[in-house]
Formats: structure tokens, sequence, C-alpha cells
């Protein structure tokens, strides 16, 4: 379990959607590009850590129930794709860290990503 | 696959090759299944496996239809759509199988789970095709019975 105000003091992270709750808690985390791979493995509630910036993003999140969206790399979506997380309630996070140090500060913070081997 | 009574049908037309509109009628069903009150579990299995039916007709086929149907039992989900078709079905249900192309993929599809994915999803699942006319995909999710009409 990992709490957005940690997520975001440990990726140097701006928030996209201020109205998010900063207590919002994510059970799991999850790290692809890949939205099939995100459809087909990660586990609700997860946060999704990716370099993909598209309107796809939040909408797989949507349908899948992941929880929030930490875009790596310096990515942003576009403003339309913002205020669409805003309005299904998923908060987004940009940071300027790769995907490998995105994902190694927060797997020290979290002792098991969770997700089971298919 | 005979469709249960259903207390609710809904048809989404789908249209392909309309990637900024992709995802909308997955959407909506989800946000319908909820409002129905089925469990969170059978509307994620029914929301992901609406989504990649539809990702699969914007990228593959010129456009389809997708009947909804909810009974206290079950959700009926029949995707039909106009297009190539698949020439080896057995082929396209192997993971990691795909004929995306770059641009399906740097939107982050394409990796070949689609329709194993759905399958796995599915209580019932049955898939025909025609190369040349198009594909049928017939799938049923069962519910706890708990329907909101």
């Amino acid at each position: 379990m990992i709490v957005l105000k940690d997520v975001l003091a440990l990726l140097d992270g701006e928030l996209l959607t201020p109205a998010t709750d900063p207590e919002a808690a994510f059970r799991k985390v999850f790290a692809s590009d890949l939205m099939s791979d995100v459809l087909t493995s990660a586990e609700p509630g997860s946060l999704l850590l990716t370099g993909l910036a598209n309107a796809h993003v939040v909408c797989t999140c949507s349908v899948a129930d992941l929880a929030g969206v930490v875009f790596v790399q310096g990515k942003r979506p576009a403003p339309d794709v913002v205020t669409e997380a805003g309005t299904k309630g998923i908060p987004l996070i940009a940071t300027r860290m790769t995907m490998f140090e995105t994902c190694a500060r927060i797997a020290g913070r979290v002792q098991d990503g969770g997700h089971a081997r298919r | 696959m005979p469709a249960a009574e259903s207390v609710f049908r809904r048809e989404f037309p789908v249209k392909g090759g309309d990637f900024a509109r992709a995802g909308e009628a997955a959407c909506e069903i989800k946000e319908l299944l909820k409002e129905l009150g089925l469990d969170a579990s059978t509307v994620r299995r029914a929301a992901i496996v609406a989504y990649e039916a539809e990702m699969n007709v914007v990228m593959y086929a010129r456009e389809a239809r997708m009947d909804l149907a909810v009974s206290p039992g079950e959700v009926h989900l029949v995707v039909e759509d106009r297009g190539p078709g698949i020439p080896d079905v057995e082929l396209a249900m192997t993971e990691g199988y795909s004929t995306a192309t770059a641009e399906m993929r740097e939107l982050g599809f394409g990796a070949g789970m689609g329709l194993p994915n759905i399958k796995r999803n599915a209580d019932v699942f049955a898939i025909d095709s025609e190369v040349g006319r198009g594909t049928r995909l017939d799938i049923i999710i069962r519910t706890n019975g708990h329907v909101t009409p």
C-alpha cells in the first residue's frame, strides 16, 4: 500500500489533478507502456506507472479499475485527457524520472507489487 | 448462444479506425452495468471484455454492432463486425500473436492479448469468423443474480 502524497514526494512529482485526495491509497503498483498488459494483468486499485500519455491510458484505467497513473520521463497527457481523468476521479501524476528510477524508488516502499504471474 | 430473458438491452455502434472515440462504448457499458447494481468484479470483467472487443473493431474492422443484454443471471455481449475476418482463429487466440501495425502498438495495443483476454474474462466464449465478411464474438459473463431493472 502506498499513499498519493508519498508517491509525489518520492518521485518529485507534480499532481496534474489537484482536486484529488492526497491521502488516496494504492493497493498495488503496475508498470507498463502496453495497455494490453494492463488489461490482462493489473489488479483493481493499482497505481499504473507508464511512459504512454494518450487518452487510452485513462480509459484503460477506468475500465480495469486502476486507481491512479504516474507518467514517467517528463511525459504529460493533453489537457482534455487530464480533464477526463478528473471527471473519473483518477489522479494523474507527472515525474521527470525515468521508468527505471520510478520503479526503483517505489519498489523500495512497497513490499510487493503484488501481481500474480499468469 | 440462446440469450436468457433480459431486463436490459442496448446496442452500441462502433466505427473501425476511429481511435479518437475508441473505448467510449466500453466505458458506457461499464457505467450502465454499475447502475444496474451488478457487483464490481462482474462489471470489471464485462468492461474489459467490451473494451478489448471494441479496440479490435477499431483496429481491424470497418464497423461493428455491440449488443448488450443483461438478465438477472448473466451479461451477454455479442460483437458482430464487418471486416476482413480472421484466417486462422486458433492462431489469433494464441497469446502474443498479433498482426497489429506500428501505429496500433504506439497506442499501447496490438500485443496479441485481446482475444485471449476476452476469453479469460468470459464464462462462455464463442468466436465465428469468415474471411472477407467479418467476425462475431458471443460472450456470456455470469453474475451473482442481482440486477436492478
